[in-house]
């Protein structure tokens, strides 16, 4: 039931993604996210289009599966389309209709907006899809280690990060068995009245929280029993490597914060 | 109710890169009121193919015809609750099903899903609680606050309480003690005589298949390996633990006999009492 959900997932596979250092594909997400914002042209957005299917490519990741992973946001991206057709009143008419008026600056702004969104997703799940949940904690913690000279526990917030990141398919698998086991005593989640329906979500959710309480527990007491004292002394399994491709990639995306700064209108 | 699969084959997350072919071809019909035990490793495909008998998996190939309902493949099919109503299904720990704030509420839960009035859910599960060997005053408590066999015996008792004609149980023992173990399946068995409730078992256990099916399903690699009567299925002892499946001690034993004292069997014993009269048997043709 929950198959479709590729957000927060890992596929396997031997590209130049995957292999990259884990801190280069934070900070260029990062960065690109950010610059994103930059486009607000045909030029500008057609040019993020070709580097993200750049991306998409360099991923080995079906852009199929891909498209089908965005169908739960697709609403959400329809949604502000609609919002800025209806709403945003600049420029010529283009379309009119009684009371409907659809202006160019709305249908611009729209598909715009819509464009931004499916960018900033794909790239997002991408950076996900490309890289295991450890070593993106890994990553994330060697970028914040800085910040420990001001006393933040980053080794900490990495280890929940990477509990959190671990548990999720663990989690929905815990869902799909419980719902099912109620779907089987006469629990229709799907249709009938909206009351019904939420009433429906308590033999769901007390039964996944009980568990999720006491696989807490054990897991503490398990990380207790081998020793897991925090992060202080702590050595690392998996070293991350800086390589050329990783700069390279840096170089490329302060180029195309460049040439975007440049042909923005 | 009989149920029927017809070349059923299932594909977890069709079309993405995860995609897996849980079964296929199977080719399956449990008559009504028959008890099957399904064996196989893990990954084999029981528990994709249980799901599949109560419609909460529909088929990506094929079709199952559950009593007079037909599940075809790539059909929407509407009004599955009844099919549901019939087909109880116990899952592995089922314990983690439960939810509400008395023992008695959540075995009412199902039945009054189903239509049934508080009333008459009421009694129903007064009935389930003694089934499952419970006391009565259990009902008031929560069930957290239970143990965790008895956890197990409500649950179950939530199921009974549908009153299905069918029973799937899902290695309903996995993690009980032995007394325990026995209680239940023996609990099972009994409503399976008496109420002559179609029971499928899935089970590790070859014991329990030896001792109460009277059809066995070996499932392999997604499909049905062999089919039936625990006589059939244990006379080739040696291909099931080629597969790397078990067999009950009693032909694991009568099968060392064989191999180290060369003493021949004409059947394979499921019990110990069989074994028994069979080993004298063999002794009084040996020692003339």
């Amino acid at each position: 039931m929950l198959d479709k959900m590729i957000f927060g997932r890992y596929v396997p596979a031997n590209s130049v993604m995957h292999r990259m250092d884990p801190r280069a594909k934070l900070l260029l997400v990062f960065f690109f996210v950010c610059i994103v914002f930059l486009a607000n042209n045909l030029v500008t957005y057609s040019l993020l289009g070709l580097v993200t299917l750049g991306i998409i490519l360099l991923s080995k990741i079906k852009i199929r599966f891909l498209i089908s992973g965005l169908k739960p946001v697709l609403l959400l991206i329809i949604f502000t389309f609609l919002v800025h057709i209806l709403f945003t009143k600049e420029g010529k008419v283009l379309y009119q209709l009684g009371w409907l008026e659809i202006y160019e600056g709305g249908l611009r702004q729209g598909v715009f907006i819509s464009l931004r969104f499916t960018f900033l997703i794909l790239v997002t799940s991408l950076l996900t899809l490309t890289t295991t949940p450890i070593s993106i904690t890994d990553g994330m913690e060697e970028l914040l280690n800085p910040l420990k000279k001001w006393k933040v526990p980053v080794h900490e917030l990495a280890l929940m990060m990477s509990i959190a990141l671990r548990f999720i398919p663990t989690l929905m698998e815990e869902t799909d068995k419980i719902m099912k086991a109620q779907i089987a005593r006469g629990v229709d989640f799907s249709s009938g009245p909206i009351k019904n329906r939420i009433k429906a979500i308590v033999p769901l959710l007390v039964p996944l929280f009980v568990s999720a309480f006491k696989r807490a527990e054990e897991l503490a007491t398990a990380m207790e029993a081998r020793g897991y004292q925090g992060g202080e002394g702590r050595t690392k399994y998996r070293q991350l490597h800086w390589g050329m491709i990783d700069s390279l990639c840096m170089v490329g995306l302060v180029i195309l914060t460049g040439v975007l700064v440049l042909l923005r209108s | 109710m009989r149920i029927t699969l017809e070349d059923v084959e299932y594909r977890y997350q069709a079309n993405t890169p995860f995609e897996h072919l849980a079964l296929y071809d199977v080719n399956l019909s449990i008559d009504s009121g028959s008890y099957t035990a399904i064996i196989g490793h893990t990954g084999s495909g029981k528990s994709t193919l249980l799901q599949h008998l109560n419609a909460l998996l529909k088929p990506t190939k094929g079709r199952i015809i559950i009593g007079d309902r037909t599940i075809e493949a790539g059909r929407k099919e509407k009004q599955l609750r009844s099919i549901r109503q019939k087909v109880g299904i116990v899952f592995q720990f089922p314990e983690h099903q439960l939810f509400d704030e008395t023992v008695e509420k959540d075995i009412c839960f199902g039945p009054m899903n189903f239509g049934v009035s508080e009333a008459d859910a009421k009694v129903l599960a007064r009935k389930a609680i003694q089934h499952v060997g419970l006391a009565e005053d259990i009902l008031e408590k929560s069930p957290f606050d239970l143990s965790g066999g008895q956890m197990r015996r409500v649950a179950i008792a939530g199921v009974l309480a549908m009153e299905p004609d069918v029973l799937v149980l899902d290695e309903p023992t996995a993690g009980l003690d032995p007394r325990g173990r026995k209680e239940i399946m023996d609990m099972f068995y009994d409503l399976h005589k008496k109420r002559g409730i179609s029971t499928i078992l899935v089970t590790h256990s070859m014991e329990d298949a030896a001792k109460y099916a009277d059809e066995i399903v070996i499932m392999h690699q997604g499909s049905v390996f062999k089919k039936g009567s625990p006589q059939e299925i244990f006379s080739d002892p040696v291909q099931l633990l080629e597969l790397g499946l078990d067999v009950p001690d009693t032909v694991r034993f009568q099968l060392k006999l064989q191999k180290e004292l060369g003493i021949r069997f004409d059947k394979p014993c499921l019990n110990i009492d069989d074994l028994a009269i069979e080993i004298d048997k063999a002794m009084k043709r040996g020692n003339r």
